[in-house]
């Protein structure tokens, strides 16, 4: 099936097999292999991405889902050169060891964000829930998501 | 994980798609259950008929005596909306407790009772909330009553040329007095046990109560032995003690690596306890 996709600004159209997942098809149709494939099994959420603005598993939704709408990923956060916020936080508050994870914390905390911009450190901590960390035990993780909140809201 | 090959219908409308429907199809909408399904083969349909860009089915309509939740409607979308706090707290509550942000903002609700997993917590809440189930075919629409539709394990009274187009949510007195509390697997999020209770009351007596479990059994089920314990009397600490000695009277309880048979039937008791007392 043809498919077209707004991903990071750009449309794209592609020939895709039904069963592709939209995260294959970021990874291996378009080498956007920022997004990780973690589980496979939408437990992780190393995999999110935006789809039309919201935060969404990609290994669990198929490419022909997101015919005609807009997809973002990690690549295309940063704006002009310049770092997301939260790319910035993650970076100065050690929210990141072997940063497996880090693309899919920060593809969900910006969509988070928009909706409460200035979480507790418990709605931070229920926000995550579907985002797995096997090194930080989270903790620099929500002191760079709360540092991100307060700039951007600043 | 891949799925096996399949073909993708993409549908307009709720018409286009009960005329793609072949009989080794599925419907795709969210597909938060299906698509998992599908990666490790225990599914494996001809085709797939995409109903996720049909609007039409994904609005939250107030009506008279009910609040209609469109089939497609997200997670997301239901535990946002006023009318639901208002009206049946429990509705929107649950749907705020659902997987995660990410699962909440594609998974659906006519999905989720269509694939009807035993710990899901859509059925219990339904089932306390006496919701009527719409379901589409060629031949027309019919209504099927909560207590009706979930028929076992991963069953209902759903067939395979039927789509489910909406869900409708009785606005009455137990309601909007009602909520939902889960024993929650840390890593999926689904129930280990799920208690949705929705009760009425006159001047301090349980004039109506309906309490649905998740996850307790293999199919949600409504405990009848705590709702008949209930009417009549007051919510007072000790009859609510009593009333939910009878949490899974009659019922085989599921045991499983997260929890044993013992320890599932007393949690069904203290989550009952727990949400009965929260009314």
């Amino acid at each position: 099936m043809e498919i077209t996709v707004k991903v990071n600004g750009k449309q794209v159209t592609r020939e895709v097999e039904g069963r592709t997942t939209l995260s294959t098809f970021l990874r291996e149709d378009l080498s956007l292999t920022g997004t990780h494939i973690g589980c496979d099994t939408s437990g992780c959420g190393a995999c999110t991405v935006h789809v039309d603005g919201k935060a969404v598993k990609s290994c669990t939704l198929l490419a022909g889902q997101v015919d005609g709408c807009e997809v973002k990923t990690i690549e295309g956060l940063a704006e002009n050169g310049k770092m997301h916020p939260l790319q910035d936080s993650f970076k100065e508050k050690h929210g990141l060891q072997c940063g497996f994870c880090t693309p899919g914390m920060i593809m969900l905390v910006s969509d988070f964000l928009e909706t409460n911009p200035s979480p507790s450190e418990d709605e931070i901590r229920h926000a995550l829930e579907g985002n797995f960390c096997r090194c930080t035990g989270y903790h620099n993780i929500v002191a760079a998501i709360k540092d991100a909140a307060e700039t951007m809201s600043a | 994980m891949i799925p096996a090959s399949f073909e993708y219908k993409k549908a307009n409308s709720i018409q286009e798609a009960l005329a793609m429907l072949g009989e080794d199809d599925k419907i795709l909408a969210g597909g938060h259950s299906l698509v998992p399904a599908m990666k490790l083969r225990l599914n494996m349909p001809e085709a797939l008929v995409d109903i996720s860009k049909i609007e039409a089915i994904q609005e939250i309509r107030n009506n008279d005596q009910t609040i209609t939740i469109g089939a497609g409607a997200t997670h997301a979308s239901i535990s946002r909306n006023e009318d639901l706090k208002k009206h049946a707290p429990m509705v929107a509550e649950v749907a705020g407790m659902i997987g995660d942000i990410q699962v909440r903002n594609r998974g659906t609700i006519g999905g989720s009772i269509a694939h009807a997993d035993p710990s899901a917590d859509w059925p219990a809440v339904l089932l306390a909330a006496d919701a009527k189930i719409v379901i589409a075919s060629a031949n027309g629409n019919r209504e099927v009553d909560v207590d009706q539709f979930f028929k076992g394990f991963y069953e209902t009274a759903l067939n395979d040329n039927e789509i489910i187009t909406s869900i409708k949510i009785p606005k009455s007195a137990a309601n909007a007095n009602s909520c939902y509390m889960k024993f929650v697997q840390p890593a999926s999020r689904f129930a280990i046990v799920g208690c949705a209770a929705a009760i009425a009351k006159d001047n301090g007596t349980v004039s109506a109560a309906r309490i649905a479990f998740t996850g307790v059994s293999d199919s949600a089920y409504r405990a009848k032995e705590i709702e008949n314990a209930l009417k009549g009397g007051d919510l007072s600490a000790d009859h609510i003690e009593t009333a939910c000695a009878g949490a899974t009277a009659g019922v085989d309880v599921m045991s499983d690596h997260f929890a044993s048979e013992k320890y599932r039937a007393h949690l069904a008791c203290v989550y009952a306890k727990r949400a009965i007392s929260r009314l």
